[in-house]
């Protein structure tokens, strides 16, 4: 008997031992499929630089960085220029600082991510896009509308996504040189260093400067500001395909200095003196973060990732007599869990995520100190069902020391009525605490007096921001005289349960306070893609965007926006087949920018409306090989600028002096060239 | 006595076992287009077991994980043979593969099977 047992006993074990070499031989043959997948032929067809998704639930615009060459200048802020879905906007005549919206709403309302680590929120709000130059971009998601709760609460009108390149895939050697005749010069190198077949190593480095003073229109201000900015980015990436693992660590560091105000001012000289109205705006940052992210090697399905990152904004600046100073400290962290239900048509994830911010701020003669903890465990369940369906369905609960503990949902649809088509509807909340001063720091470029209407909140005394945004979108492939092209049709709404309204209607005050009655932005979008021979696209858009809220002086649509906006952008490549390279790039943007409202001011004390204006940019790119490229454009062709950009610039230190209220650009028609050398791998 | 302590060790030594056994499969299933990659998919998907299912056009493979303890590899096969898509060892009857919509009447060579 007692044989028969250790026999059993034996033949069991050797059964799994056997089972065990099975498995080890099935990796072998595993790993020999992934090898021999290397040889499969690849035909490619030339991507599209702006792409929208017919599978995806959300509506994301998918923009590759040779996109981003189309705006050869200079930083992201520029580079969605070429892109219908975001409205570039100078923020004031000073600082020639250009400021994006979404569907009506500005920069606070759009989340803005690099790598998905939220940054450009706080003390970076205003000048956060000057911070990344173009040249470092891999890739930008857009996603209009709510966005995932997996990356915060943010989010009302939209989240972008910045994907820096990646030490990996990068060249060994970059530089890119670029100059306008407005003095402006930069300068991009990129290095990388391979430091065993695992890990990885690059540092970009980044500098920019004006020294030429520019006062076209002659009112003794300059048209855009004398600026100097370093900036570098070291990056390391751990790569390990085998185990799984694959890791990041990143050091940013930045020093940007800018002066403008009248053409002589010097700032030792005249700091906080009535006599030359200037402005100084130093800014530190640096900002590390680290990320580890491992995928089950049997199960790709199943994964995890973990982030955490820490950033120190310092703003020091003072416009003519008025101060404004931001410290702001930024930690945050996450973690992720991917994976199934079932099988992988049925997608989960769920995670966890932290942030704290601590905000020291200087506002003329008030201090504010402030310290924002939050804590939120999300989960997301999304389900693919091949080309006919799709949803994302997430929910997030946050803990916050001054939003409270509160529930956010969003819900993403996609439906496919028929081929090469998709119907996309979305909806859910967002909310966020209204940095008013850092959001809105055009303000300081004026003399009106701050007013805040407390109503015993906890931000500023003001109570934080609340909106529901729902949205459809229909997208349609078709082709037309046997070339490819797409149409698209968006709409989406945005309503304000809670806003801190910014009011500029009096000229002489600037008034936070919190929203009583209606605020909400509608945005409709069409737009027509096609190709009408070889490499030749052409994409035309129009929009138009009804922005309105209850002002205490009664309901108005939001000053200096457009109501109306039109779009037409044409690219083409010269490529001849028996080169590889593509030899002459060409590109072209002309807008239509629609009537603004003007709010009431010194020079038009009735308040008006700006006329339509167009502004037409192109670009034309030589490329000598897979080394060398040159390129040159204009940008403003047509040298429209707004008469007086800065009101009262005679008299500064006067109430009237206001260079908010911008709705055209002080600068005019601008020529660049520049060139981009590069060594292959 | 004994034979039931044997019997226990069998079985908890089978529960050990059955907890759960991915395996990642690769294999030949004959397809043309689009459609035909959404009929494969979708009828493996429908497996109880299957986590996973890729049928790529090109190499005409089917790329799948599974759990064996719930399903067999078999299993797999014959449910696509079932549908008129021959598998690198299931092949589909004749009635069923001339039923196959249009776009998915993929080329048959029929040597392939007389070899075996």
């Amino acid at each position: 008997m007692n044989k028969k047992i250790l026999f059993i006993v034996v033949v069991l074990i050797f059964s799994k031992i056997n089972a065990i070499q099975d498995f080890d031989a099935q990796k072998e043959i595993i790993q020999l499929d992934s090898l021999r997948r290397l040889d499969e032929v690849i035909i490619s067809t030339r991507k599209k630089t702006i792409s929208k998704s017919y599978l995806q639930s959300q509506n994301i615009i998918n923009i590759s960085s040779e996109e981003l060459l189309k705006a050869a200048c200079c930083n992201i802020s520029e580079s969605f220029d070429t892109n219908p879905s975001i409205d570039v906007n100078f923020s004031d005549g000073l600082t020639g600082n250009k400021q994006i919206s979404m569907l009506g709403l500005k920069s606070p309302y759009i989340l803005i991510t690099q790598e998905n680590i939220p940054s450009l929120r706080g003390g970076s709000q205003t000048f956060g896009l000057t911070y990344i130059p173009g040249t470092w971009v891999e890739s930008m998601q857009v996603t209009k509308g709510m966005g995932t709760v997996i990356n915060g609460y943010q989010s009302m009108a939209g989240h972008i996504n910045v994907e820096l390149k990646k030490p990996l895939n990068v060249d060994p050697f970059f530089l890119n040189i670029y100059r306008n005749v407005d003095g402006k010069n930069e300068l991009n190198f990129h290095f990388k260093k391979k430091v065993n077949k695992r890990l990885y190593s690059s540092l970009f480095l980044h500098g920019n400067n004006r020294i030429k003073k520019i006062d076209k229109n002659s009112d003794n201000f300059l048209d855009v500001p004398l600026t100097n900015q370093v900036n570098f980015i070291n990056r390391w990436q751990y790569i390990d395909l085998k185990n799984g693992w694959i890791s990041f660590l990143n050091i940013h560091g930045l020093t940007d200095e800018k002066i403008l105000g009248n053409i002589n001012y010097i700032p030792d000289r005249d700091f906080k003196s009535n006599k030359v109205w200037g402005s100084q705006i130093k800014t530190n940052r640096v900002e590390v973060s680290f990320k580890l992210g491992y995928v089950f090697p049997d199960t790709f399905y199943n994964s995890f990732g973990f982030q955490i990152s820490k950033s120190i904004h310092d703003q020091k600046s003072n416009y003519g007599l008025r101060v404004y100073d931001i410290n702001h400290e930024s930690n945050y962290g996450s973690f992720i869990y991917n994976s199934i239900i079932s099988n992988t048509m049925n997608k989960f994830k769920v995670g966890i995520d932290f942030s704290y911010d601590n905000y020291r701020e200087n506002v003329d003669v008030f201090s504010f100190i402030r310290d924002d903890k939050s804590i939120g465990a999300f989960f997301e369940y999304s389900l693919d069902y091949f080309e006919k369906l799709s949803l994302t369905a997430g929910i997030r609960l946050d803990k916050h020391n001054r939003l409270n503990t509160f529930i956010t949902p969003r819900f993403h649809f996609r439906y496919s009525l028929w081929n090469n088509s998709s119907i996309k509807a979305s909806i859910g909340t967002g909310r966020k605490a209204a940095n008013i001063f850092a959001e809105n720091q055009n303000l300081f470029g004026t003399n009106r007096l701050i007013q805040i209407q407390k109503n015993g909140g906890s931000i500023y005394d003001l109570k934080p921001e609340i909106a529901v945004n729902y949205g459809f979108s229909f997208l349609q492939g078709f082709s037309a005289f046997n070339r490819q092209g797409s149409f698209s049709i968006d709409y989406y709404k945005t309503k304000f349960i809670n806003q801190v309204v910014v009011d500029w209607e009096n000229p002489q005050s600037i008034v936070f306070y919190n929203l009583n009655g209606e605020s909400f932005s509608k945005s409709l979008l069409f737009e027509i893609d096609y190709s009408p021979f070889n490499n030749f696209d052409i994409k035309l858009a129009l929009k138009e965007q009804i922005i309105e809220t209850d002002y205490q002086s009664g309901k108005l649509q939001k000053p200096l926006t457009p109501k109306n906006r039109f779009f037409v952008s044409i690219s083409y490549l010269d490529y001849k087949k028996n080169t590889d390279v593509d030899n002459w790039k060409f590109n072209s943007t002309l807008q239509g920018i629609g009537k603004q409202r003007i709010p009431v001011n010194y020079n038009q004390p009735n308040g008006s409306f700006s006329r339509e204006y167009f502004l037409l940019n192109f670009q034309l790119t030589k490329v000598f090989s897979d080394k060398l490229e040159v390129y040159s454009g204009v940008e403003n062709f047509g040298n429209y600028t707004q008469f007086n950009p800065i009101i009262a610039s005679n008299q500064p230190f006067s109430r009237n002096f206001d260079s908010s209220i911008i709705y055209a650009p002080v600068n005019g028609r601008m020529i660049y060239a520049g060139l981009r050398f590069n060594l292959t791998n | 006595m004994k034979n039931i302590v044997v019997l226990l060790l069998f079985l908890s030594l089978n529960l050990f076992a059955q907890k759960k056994q991915i395996i990642r499969d690769s294999f030949n299933v004959k397809g043309v287009c689009i459609m035909c990659k959404n009929r494969i998919e979708k009828s493996v998907f429908k497996l109880k077991g299957v986590k996973y299912a890729n049928w790529n056009i090109i190499s005409q493979n089917l790329s799948i994980i599974f759990d064996s303890n719930k399903i067999s590899l078999d299993r797999i096969h014959k449910e696509i043979a079932v549908l008129g898509h021959d598998t690198s060892i299931k092949r589909a009857l004749d009635e069923v593969y001339h039923n196959l919509p249009d776009c998915c009447l993929y080329e048959r060579n029929n040597k392939d099977y007389l070899d075996r």
